[in-house]
């Protein structure tokens, strides 16, 4: 579980104010590459050529990807979310994969994912749910209330129904953030636990090596490339999630 | 697990540093780059599909220009072929005119030959009988002596030319 471990690097006694520490940690520090990544990579594709190079081809996917995904789930009102949406999902895929980057075999450099900690998820997700509020509330008023309202229901049906859909809109932060955290920390123990048997394995002699370490050893490597789609995959849930929630707001039914 | 045990040590510096870094992200990639990415995108497809309606507009002229000279063609070769009918028709009428006027003057060239042969013969008879008129007084003058008259001599010839 070392590998969750936030530990201050600079200014450990740096507040905010009164009781708000704002140390500067390995966690802040892999946010902060996760940042310059993103912004490199986009920058890379910044040359507007008319016949695009292949770094230029990349982001253009990219953009396009979360252009389509917004067009398809909101509309054409989806466009003006394209910032947001890309930024989140940029920014949640590169954090997934770079906790995967296997720095730790250079001695004292360990990656942190910063996605395995509900407190950096539950921020996305706040901001997330944030925005479905404000839209809604700001383009539909008090009307908005009617997402929880069925249409063409009975009342008798209508008010429990309503009181489900209350709940189930309010759970919606909470699964954002810890769909993500859950799944960046599930793999990550998931690989500490079959490296501990490959080391134990290896240790106890070389039948169980051969028995215990070697098929751990294999099972490592395909759950390796397992986590990559996964760190792709949340990337995608996040963001989908998201437009699908603005969409909610967006056009209420 | 460390995510719960030092939430309360580290949960102040994770939201801040999130959202400094992902605000940044936002600011400077999100707002600042995405939408020109966007407009590229945008640029090159408004050029593409700009340059293939060019191209099926300059298709659909050429298409339309082929069929307004093929027509024109058509007309022409029309109008030519007319032009060679009338043209033939013309000679032939000439050639047919020509050939009756040749027709009659070589009738004509033989109605005046048949008629001056006719003539030659008649003027040749006659200088015949001249002939033979003077032969004979020649004839009767060496024979028997005596000066015959021409009338009488002449007489005496188509007489016997007449018998046969």
């Amino acid at each position: 579980m070392k590998q969750f471990t936030i530990e201050p690097l600079l200014g450990s006694e740096w507040q905010l104010s009164d009781g708000i520490n704002i140390a500067f940690t390995n966690s802040a520090l892999w946010m902060a590459i996760t940042a310059v990544l993103v912004w490199v990579f986009v920058a890379g594709g910044m040359k507007r050529a008319l016949v695009p190079g292949r770094w230029q081809m990349a982001v253009e996917t990219m953009t396009g990807f979360i252009d389509d995904l917004l067009e398809a789930n909101v509309g054409k009102a989806g466009r003006k979310y394209v910032p947001y949406i890309f930024t989140l999902f940029m920014f949640i895929l590169f954090g997934n994969l770079l906790g995967l980057v296997p720095l730790g075999l250079i001695p004292g450099v360990h990656a942190f994912t910063f996605t395995s900690h509900f407190t950096a998820t539950g921020v996305l997700a706040i901001m997330s749910f944030s925005i479905v509020l404000i839209v809604g509330f700001w383009k539909h008023g008090l009307h908005f209330f009617s997402l929880f309202w069925p249409s063409n229901t009975p009342a008798f049906l209508a008010l429990p129904i309503s009181l489900i859909e209350l709940v189930s809109f309010m759970v919606r932060p909470f699964s954002l953030a810890l769909r993500l955290f859950v799944a960046m920390m599930a793999g990550h123990v998931l690989l500490k636990v079959l490296a501990s048997f490959v080391i134990a394995g290896g240790s106890g002699g070389i039948g169980t090596g051969v028995l215990v370490g070697v098929p751990s050893f294999i099972l490592m490597v395909a759950i390796s490339a397992l986590e990559i789609l996964v760190a792709g995959i949340q990337a995608y849930v996040f963001a989908l999630l998201t437009s699908l929630y603005i969409n909610d707001a967006e056009n209420l039914h | 697990m460390p995510q719960i045990e030092q939430i309360a040590a580290t949960l102040s510096s994770q939201v801040f540093w999130l959202l400094v870094f992902f605000g940044l992200t936002f600011v400077f990639v999100g707002l600042g780059m995405v939408p020109k990415i966007l407009g590229t995108v945008e640029m090159r497809d408004q050029q593409i599909a700009g340059d293939l309606a060019a191209a099926q507009a300059a298709r659909d002229a050429a298409d339309s220009e082929e069929e307004a000279w093929r027509k024109r063609e058509n007309a022409n070769r029309a109008a030519a072929q007319g032009v060679i009918g009338e043209a033939k028709a013309v000679a032939a009428t000439t050639s047919a005119s020509k050939l009756a006027e040749a027709q009659g003057r070589l009738d004509a060239r033989l109605v005046e030959a048949e008629a001056a042969i006719a003539t030659a013969r008649a003027n040749a008879m006659a200088e015949i009988e001249a002939v033979a008129a003077d032969a004979t007084r020649d004839i009767v003058a060496r024979v028997a002596g005596v000066e015959v008259e021409p009338a009488a001599a002449e007489a005496a010839v188509k007489e016997v030319m007449a018998h046969g």
